[in-house]
């Protein structure tokens, strides 16, 4: 057998025609491709790809069956083990997980293990998705707060395991930051509806516009009858960075930003009602993901130049690869070892930014250098837009309003693996207890508190269930 | 979905609906805030909760036609008709407790918001001298239902064409001299709000304002809310609507609240061409 070093390619849209529409940049493997990649597997025994994902999908066994042209079994494969492929397959960060650890990988480029999970979801789409029947009724009752991720996937589980469930999501579209943060061009809308739509066909309600904390509280919702709650609110409070101006207008934070287009389609404004405005030049501070997205949204509604503002180098930045790859194509520039200090406005409105440079000291905490200002080094740049996406906290309301829920020093809910709080029959997990991370982290954590969920419930009240 | 159960325009241009929203109406307090959105098209418009019946599963809201989205709600959803999406309370509630006397100042739409506020105090064993201001006679509104519950009702018109002539900070002055004032609330324009807290200022008696401030989400998530109050960086939706008026940045909040003025106009005008259209 001869191994074939590099990936397969996907079609891309070219750059110069994408920054002027909101279509989506990678166009997907044909079959007669999919199947070419997935014959580059090497199927090893060890398989360290399946440690390497965090919710150990079976990796090799997938691939296999796209290899063998058994897209129908390569999914079902895929989803014993992950809910959610179609929108994994194109936001994971499998360059830190399943790729990274790659046996090709270790000489050549590793498979193409996301863009695989990718084909076999929207192969699904077309082909007619299959709903596995709910579980027995067990006639428990469970709430979900939350339908990022972490709440979708707890609700699907939860339904298999025959309880009846309810989600309560606050806003007015159901998805979390699968809708509201991460743009069109990355993840288009109608995968999430999809996605939304088989967890509706499972047979979990969804009541949208209800803010638990405001509209009904936790203690209401058991007192209304519902037997365990799940709490998976996200880390939606975004971050300033607590310098002057930063209230100016024409800075944003990159949820406002974000938001506006995707949620409230401001990118067809005035077709919808919801307005955006986007300067000349635009500055975006930070180095993940969301800063990607910012600034390449920013690109595609006319500014004419994005610079990216990260304090520390290119090697540190959290970014998934290949936002920051598609960034740089589409024109975006990188200022690195810079951050600001100082928003310049007139008359209330933005004119610049005032910035230092940074030098990298000593690892921190997380293990990063930690990024030290140059005395002296302040320069300014004029920008009349900014955009602050240097991350979000957890929301305070549930935890304010749930007595009994134990939360952290930085806000999160304290919960154990398996998404047990301080509070009984109250279950948390996703970006609310481990801060901003992953969907396919957040997914687990709601897949895994279901199963505790289950558990607790039939300890609690016996094998009978409720009835 | 929410139904419309009954509109009424109750003096010109500013109009009252009453809608259904059993949730809503059973949580509401004084000082909080709903948000709705019209259409699948809309944007999210936050509204003062002004009245509710948590019996009937209602609440009363008073909507001024400023804009595209106001307009619209006026022209195009009357009785009968479903908003597309409504989610509230939002906001903490005005704090109510037993201060003394209290003064409470309704600007303009403003009176509407004052409303369950003076009630509320009076309910809770406070003296309430409430204030309503409007530029004329054909903008005030909902005086009976504030004589209902204050001991003391002062209208001013700017014009003098009803009640005294002049601005409502100066019955406010008048009373603050008096130096029978334990409190104030005050609700309406930007500079209005700005005035009053002046004048409280003056005479060191504390003074509560209700900021609106451009919203989008109301949870606290995107922070285009924000308000800097005694030098910190607040969030409208969650840490208020409500705050001490003597510590708001003022010229902030104002060039915030003018930040997409000229979008706002297009989409004015693209709806204005839509109506002549359907003419
Ligand atoms: C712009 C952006 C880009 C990202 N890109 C990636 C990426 O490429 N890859 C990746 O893996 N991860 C990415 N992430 C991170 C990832 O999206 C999150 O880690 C993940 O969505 C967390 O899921 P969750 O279910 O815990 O919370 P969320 O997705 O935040 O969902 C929480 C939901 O709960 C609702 N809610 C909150 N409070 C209440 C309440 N009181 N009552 C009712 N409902 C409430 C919210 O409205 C929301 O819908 C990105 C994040 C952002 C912001
Ligand atoms: C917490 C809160 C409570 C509110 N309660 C009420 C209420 O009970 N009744 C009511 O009629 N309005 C209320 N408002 C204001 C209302 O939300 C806005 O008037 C509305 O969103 C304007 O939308 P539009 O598309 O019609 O006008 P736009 O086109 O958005 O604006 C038209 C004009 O109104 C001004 N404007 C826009 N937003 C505001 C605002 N928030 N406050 C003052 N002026 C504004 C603009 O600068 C512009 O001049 C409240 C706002 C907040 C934040
Ligand atoms: S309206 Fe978005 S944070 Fe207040």
């Amino acid at each position: 057998m001869t191994i074939v070093p590099r990936k397969t390619p996907m079609r891309e849209q070219p750059p110069a025609e994408r920054i002027r529409n909101f279509h989506e940049v990678p166009l997907g493997y044909t079959p007669e491709e999919a199947v070419q990649e997935a014959k580059r597997c090497l199927q090893c025994k060890r398989a360290p790809c399946i440690q390497g994902c965090p919710v150990n999908i079976k990796i090799p066994q997938f691939i296999r069956r796209i290899a063998e042209g058994d897209f129908r079994g390569a999914i079902r494969k895929i989803k014993e083990d992950n809910y959610l492929p179609a929108i994994c397959g194109r936001v994971c960060p499998q360059e830190i997980q399943c790729e990274a650890v790659c046996t090709l990988g270790k000489k050549f480029e590793p498979v193409a293990i996301g863009r695989l999970e990718r084909f076999a979801a929207d192969w699904e789409y077309e082909a007619g998705v299959e709903i596995p029947p709910p579980g027995k009724p067990t006639g428990f009752r469970v709430a979900v707060v939350g339908s990022g991720p972490a709440g979708l996937t707890c609700a699907a589980e939860l339904r298999r395991y025959g309880h009846e469930v309810t989600i309560f999501e606050a806003l007015h579209e159901p998805g979390g930051v699968l809708v509201y943060g991460i743009p069109e061009f990355r993840l288009p809308k109608c995968i999430v509806t999809q996605e939304v739509e088989n967890v509706r066909r499972l047979g979990v309600e969804i009541r949208l516009n209800v803010v638990v904390g405001r509209t009904v509280t936790v203690d209401e919702l058991f007192a209304d009858g519902f037997h365990a709650v799940f709490v998976g609110s996200g880390a939606g409070l975004p971050r300033f960075l607590e310098i002057p101006g930063e209230s100016l207008v024409g800075v944003y934070s990159a949820n406002e930003f974000l938001t506006r287009v995707n949620l409230m389609r401001a990118y067809l404004f005035p077709e919808y009602d919801t307005p955006i405005k986007v300067g000349r030049r635009v500055a975006v501070v930070g180095g993940g993901n969301v800063a990607m997205d910012a600034a390449r949204t920013a690109l595609r509604l006319g500014a004419e130049e994005v610079m990216v503002l990260y304090r520390r180098t290119e090697a540190e930045m959290p970014a998934r690869a290949e936002e920051v790859h598609h960034a740089k194509e589409e024109g975006v520039e990188f200022h690195f070892l810079v951050n600001p200090v100082r928003f310049l406005g007139e008359d209330g409105v933005l004119r610049g930014v005032e910035c230092v440079r940074m030098e990298l000291g000593e690892p921190d905490a997380s293990g990063r250098r930690r990024p030290i200002p140059i005395e002296g080094s302040n320069f300014t740049m004029e920008v009349d837009t900014a955009i602050i996406a240097i991350g979000n906290s957890p929301h305070p309301l549930i935890p304010r309003t749930t007595p009994g829920l134990e939360v952290s020093r930085q806000g999160t809910i304290v919960a154990d693996d398996l998404g047990v709080t301080s509070r009984e029959g109250v279950f948390a997990g996703g970006d609310i207890v481990t801060g901003a991370a992953t969907v396919i982290l957040a997914m687990g954590a709601g897949k895994r508190a279901a199963y505790a969920i289950d558990r607790y419930l039939r300890e609690k009240y016996g094998r009978k269930g409720a009835g | 979905m929410a139904k419309i159960l009954k509109t009424k325009e109750i003096c010109t241009n500013i109009w009252e609906f009453i809608i259904e929203a059993p949730l809503i109406a059973s949580k509401a307090q004084a000082g909080q805030f709903l948000i709705l959105r019209l259409h699948e098209r809309g944007e999210r418009i936050p509204l003062t909760l002004a009245d509710w019946d948590p019996e009937a599963g209602t609440v009363t809201l008073v909507v001024q036609a400023v804009g595209k989205s106001t307009r619209e709600m006026v022209e195009r959803f009357g009785e009968g008709d479903e908003i597309r999406d409504v989610v509230g309370p939002l906001g903490l509630p005005s704090e109510i407790k037993r201060y003394g006397t209290v003064v409470c100042v309704g600007g303009g739409v403003g009176i509407a918001p004052i409303y369950p506020i003076a009630r509320a105090l009076k309910a809770a064993g406070n003296g309430v001298v409430t204030i309503a201001g409007a530029r004329r006679r054909d903008l005030l509104f909902w005086l009976d239902k504030l004589d209902a519950v204050s001991d003391e009702l002062i209208v001013t018109t700017d014009d003098g064409s009803f009640g005294r002539k002049g601005l409502v900070t100066e019955p406010l002055r008048e009373l603050l001299e008096a130096g029978r004032v334990d409190k104030i609330w005050a609700i309406g324009p930007a500079v209005m709000m700005k005035f009053c807290s002046l004048t409280a200022s003056e005479f060191d008696v504390p003074i509560v304002v209700s900021l609106n401030p451009i919203m989008i989400d109301g949870t606290g998530m995107c922070g285009v809310c924000r308000v800097e109050v005694a030098g910190e960086t607040k969030f409208a939706c969650v840490d208020g609507p409500e705050f001490e008026g003597d510590k708001v940045n003022w010229d902030l909040f104002l060039a915030r609240l003018a930040m997409y003025r000229d979008l706002e106009e297009k989409a004015l005008e693209a709806y204005r061409a839509t109506t002549e259209e359907r003419l």
